[in-house]
């Protein structure tokens, strides 16, 4: 064996994951390559597009910017963990349908995880954000073909309605 | 169409949207085959040199390196539709040819592969400027153009000339003349996935079956067949889920024959997947170009000519670019209605990177300068901005002088709601102080609204099948690239079959299945795609109409097809019953059928006449902005954007279009441009390529205009281009009503207004003072 791979130990999606790696290898490989959850997006794996967004302990960060090592004893969601048998699909992910937010496609699994991480701060903090704070949300994700609205309208609709 | 509508007309879901939004779609950056081997190019180190030796013993060394490609090794024929462009290049002519490709067991090693590759050139002095370029003493750039026999000159790529209308005698009658040239810059699509193929060659059979991410199947079957020397026949093309067309995909570029080819070679499924700076080096760009407009208006503010000269860089080799001037010309003989037009536009060979078709194709340049120029002549006859358009709108019944015929038009409806949402009268009067300058400017489009006849068949062949359980299958010639056409397929069958949407499939992604269709371009695809499926849908509900009067034994005659019934009075059976005994009954039959719609449009004649479109789509913008005075720095605070889409089939789908384009007009009016010094690129990143976010959005106001146009599905147009077209032209006005400025390059970039606006600060100062 490899006597430069790094034992880590994480859990995705709720599944507990031991592995070894290399040190250089980057989130977003890990995720793709290795385990094979195609859902997150590269975009442009220099941490501008947003595409390639997951939760590490429940914060959004793009995953071509985040060495897997650092992931050792954290918890990872993707995309493929806000769906369960018993319901398939989140409700931002509702909302973005409703809303027309998707057309391509591409960016849109990156933005449902942010908007999921900024609903559970402001769920913390108590405060239910303005539309200001929402677009202000989103500027980390770029998008060609919506022209942001329907995705603002679909963030908006869901981080204004907690309950959900 | 009188009949009620309860499903075409209202907002619907992306059809498959739930598949994109859970990550479970399939973009051809997630295929993985079994012994995929990963691919990687070698572009060239200088943007023009000749090629003294490639080695790439090295290369070949490496461990995992399972084959590499350079001119050398490879029997292919030349691409593009000029065919200048060799698909692996023996010198080099600028900045993204390729020079050698590697395949390899891992990305990892392509990598690697790639600076083991020693590659001896010899740097010539490139050809930057067209202008530079067409000098006599200029050497040929393209040794396989044809412009000194075709053109008269080495150099020149492509050239148009059209004219209609008596020039000389419209430029006397003038009262105003305004003569400008404007320069646009070069752009490029941001499709959130980059360029992608993964191709699978079989050595068994022959036969080459390609995972591509292309707009146009078809024809890019022939193209890749034509490339390769292979039978078209033999190559199948799998349209993968596309992140992002918005024209890119239109034409095949050389990295497709080169993975195609590897996957040949190597006799195992190839993945050549590009980098974000490798999509900006690499991929198609939008044309840019110099253009030089002299427009006239009589005393009365009637529009008396356009004489317009066209000078665009065509880089090394000719992609779709050089075409623009198809539906340019249009907009300059056709949009409002000027009594002639004098059009001439060429493409020059140089060293910098080739264009391609980009949503708009052309449009959005040509609509700039005539409607900058328009602002000019109004301020010149001091009419209002909004007048001097009213008087000049085109009108239903129209034939120009292009040979274009409105038989509808909503260009005065929309002109009028834009003018008085945005409340454009006061405002473009209103003179403002301070730090935060606003504005107000106004543009309107023309462009195609039922496809284009421009290839030899603008058609589109749908099969439908109806199974033994009341389900639909479309199975279209047309392509989904995310602008949601299959949503529109599935609302018509529905609407007309009376089948629940969720019954409904749409397949189109296999040139092996679907019939032929010319590809996603000129917002054709709801409009052509959607009439051939009409068709189909006739046939089908002849057989369904004889099969259930034989059935329920009534007359002979037409149904009523609702909640997956065919019913008439009293009588009514279940679809997937009559599907059924058409195929246990007797004479045994399948519930399928097909049809192939070629639009009525006609070819252009030499002279470019022609009434190109089953119809035309008429827009116009408002747009509000701020100023920031001591930034430079523009913010569109409202666009507000009326346009004709003859009927409205999916609102939600439409908005998600008008928001889309609208969004990309602004980038080219403020933000985004590539910047090339010497042929290379300065900034080949989203870090420096500024693309609008979430946070700059402004309100976006929408007024569709129903005209209900008969060559349309239900009356509609084609959409999808017109929201970006006149964006920057309003942009640029509004800033010049703004500042009192004249702005004649885009982006108008915070440096470039502040430049402008500290120059006329220090005018009025040293005038002031000369006083």
């Amino acid at each position: 064996m490899d006597e430069n791979l790094i034992p880590i130990s994480f859990t995705i999606n709720g599944e507990k994951v031991s592995k070894r790696i290399l040190p250089s290898l980057i989130l977003i490989d890990l995720i793709r390559d290795q385990l094979q959850l195609k859902g997150t997006k590269p975009g442009c794996l220099e941490g501008e597009c947003g595409a390639c967004t997951v939760l590490v302990n429940g914060s959004a960060v793009n995953s071509c910017l985040y060495m897997a090592v650092n992931i050792d004893g954290k918890e990872i969601l993707t995309i493929e963990g806000l769906s369960s048998i018993e319901q398939p699909l989140h409700p931002i992910q509702e909302k973005m349908l409703e809303h027309g937010a998707v057309q391509c496609g591409f960016c849109t699994c990156g933005i449902v995880l942010t908007t999921k991480a900024f609903g559970e701060e402001c769920k913390k903090e108590g405060k239910i954000p303005t539309r200001k704070e929402v677009k202000k949300s989103l500027e980390g994700h770029l998008c060609r073909c919506t022209g942001y609205v329907k995705i603002i309208d679909a963030a908006e609709d869901y981080l204004t309605h907690p309950s959900v | 169409m009188d009949k009620n509508l309860n499903i075409i007309g209202k907002s619907k879901p992306k059809l498959d949207g739930k598949e994109r939004v859970s990550g479970r779609a399939v973009y051809g950056h997630d295929i993985e085959l079994p012994n995929m081997l990963h691919a990687r190019i070698l572009r060239s180190q200088y943007p023009c040199a000749r090629i003294k030796s490639i080695d790439c013993t090295k290369a070949l060394g490496l461990e995992g390196v399972k084959c590499i490609l350079t001119a050398q090794d490879v029997d292919v024929n030349r691409i593009g539709y000029k065919r200048d462009h060799p698909v692996l290049k023996k010198d080099a002519n600028c900045q993204r040819d390729e020079i050698a490709a590697v395949a390899a067991t891992s990305k990892e090693i392509a990598a690697k592969a790639l600076n083991l590759i020693h590659v001896e050139y010899e740097e010539i002095e490139g050809i930057f400027d067209p202008f530079e370029a067409m000098k006599e003493e200029s050497r040929q750039i393209n040794l396989h153009g044809k412009g000194k026999d075709l053109y008269g000159n080495k150099n020149i790529a492509e050239s148009f000339h059209y004219s209609h209308g008596e020039l000389e005698k419209q430029t006397k009658r003038s009262k105003v003349i305004v003569s400008r040239r404007y320069e646009l810059p070069r752009v490029t699509h941001c499709c959130m996935a980059t360029s992608n193929i993964t191709a699978d060659y079989s050595t068994m059979d022959g036969r080459l079956t390609l995972y591509a991410s292309t707009q146009v199947p078809f024809l890019y079957q022939r193209d890749m067949a034509h490339a390769l020397k292979m039978d078209p026949s033999l190559i199948r093309i799998i349209q993968p889920v596309i992140g992002g067309g918005f024209g890119s995909k239109l034409d095949m570029y050389p990295f497709e024959p080169i993975c195609a080819l590897l996957s040949i070679k190597t006799g195992k499924p190839v993945q050549l997947l590009y980098g974000r700076e490798e999509e900006f080096l690499a991929s198609p760009t939008r044309q840019t170009m110099i253009i030089d407009l002299t427009s006239g208006a009589d005393a009365d503010g009637k529009f008396t000519f356009r004489e317009v000269r066209i000078t665009m860089d065509n880089g090394a080799y000719t992609s779709w670019g050089a075409t623009t001037p198809f539906v340019m010309m249009q907009t300059y003989s056709s949009l409002y209605q000027v009594a002639a037009c004098d059009f001439q536009a060429k493409a020059i060979y140089t060293n910098n990177p080739f264009a391609g078709s980009f949503r708009g194709y052309g449009n959005p340049q040509a609509t700039f300068s005539i409607e900058r120029n328009n602002d000019l002549l109004a301020d010149e006859l001091g009419l209002g901005k909004d007048e001097i358009r009213l008087i000049n709108a085109n009108y239903p019944g129209e034939i120009t002088g292009q040979g274009l015929h409105f038989k509808t038009c909503g260009a005065k409806p929309a002109l009028t709601k834009v003018i008085e949402a945005s409340n454009f009268i006061r405002k473009n009067r209103e003179k403002h102080k301070g730090r935060y300058l606003k504005g107000v400017g106004l543009a309107s489009m023309l462009h195609v609204g039922g496809g284009a006849k421009i290839y030899r068949s603008d058609g589109c062949g749908t099969r439908l099948k109806l199974d033994h359980y009341g389900y639909l299958d479309i199975i279209t010639g047309s392509s989904e690239i995310g602008q949601g056409s299959e949503t529109v397929l599935a609302m018509i069958a529905s609407q007309e079959l009376g089948i629940p949407m969720k019954h409904i499939k749409v397949v189109n992604t296999d040139t092996d299945v679907k019939p032929w269709d010319v590809g996603v371009h000129a917002s054709r695809t709801s409009f052509v795609a959607g009439n051939s499926l009409l068709g189909a849908i006739r046939l089908m509900k002849q057989k369904l109409d004889r099969k259930a009067a034989q059935l329920m034994e009534c007359e002979a005659g037409e149904f009523l097809y609702e909640n997956g019934l065919i019913k008439r009075d009293k009588k009514e059976i279940r679809i997937d019953k009559v599907a059924r005994e058409m195929h246990f009954g007797s004479p045994n039959e399948l519930c399928i059928v097909e049809y192939f719609y070629e639009p009525e449009s006609s070819f252009q004649d030499k002279q470019f006449m022609g009434d190109v479109s089953g119809n035309y789509a008429f827009a116009s913008q408002a747009v509000e902005v701020e100023v920031d005075t001591f930034t430079g720095n523009v913010k569109v605070r409202d666009v507000y954007v009326s346009q004709d889409v003859g009927r409205v089939l999916n609102p939600m789908g439409l908005q998600g279009q008008i928001e889309g384009g609208v969004a990309t007009g602004i980038g080219y009016a403020l933000t985004e441009e590539m910047i090339y010094e010497k042929g290379y690129l300065m900034n080949p990143s989203f870090h420096e390529y500024k693309l609008l976010t979430a946070v700059d959005m402004p309100d976006i106001h929408f007024y569709p205009i129903e005209t209900l146009d008969e060559a349309g599905p239900y009356g509609s147009k084609g959409a999808g281009e017109a929201p970006l077209i006149p964006t920057a032209a309003a942009i640029a006005n509004a800033v010049s009503n703004a500042l009192g400025i004249e702005f004649l390059t885009l982006p108008l970039s915070p440096e470039k207004v502040l430049k402008a606006w500290s120059e006329k600060k220090q005018n009025e100062l040293a005038n002031s003072q000369s006083i």
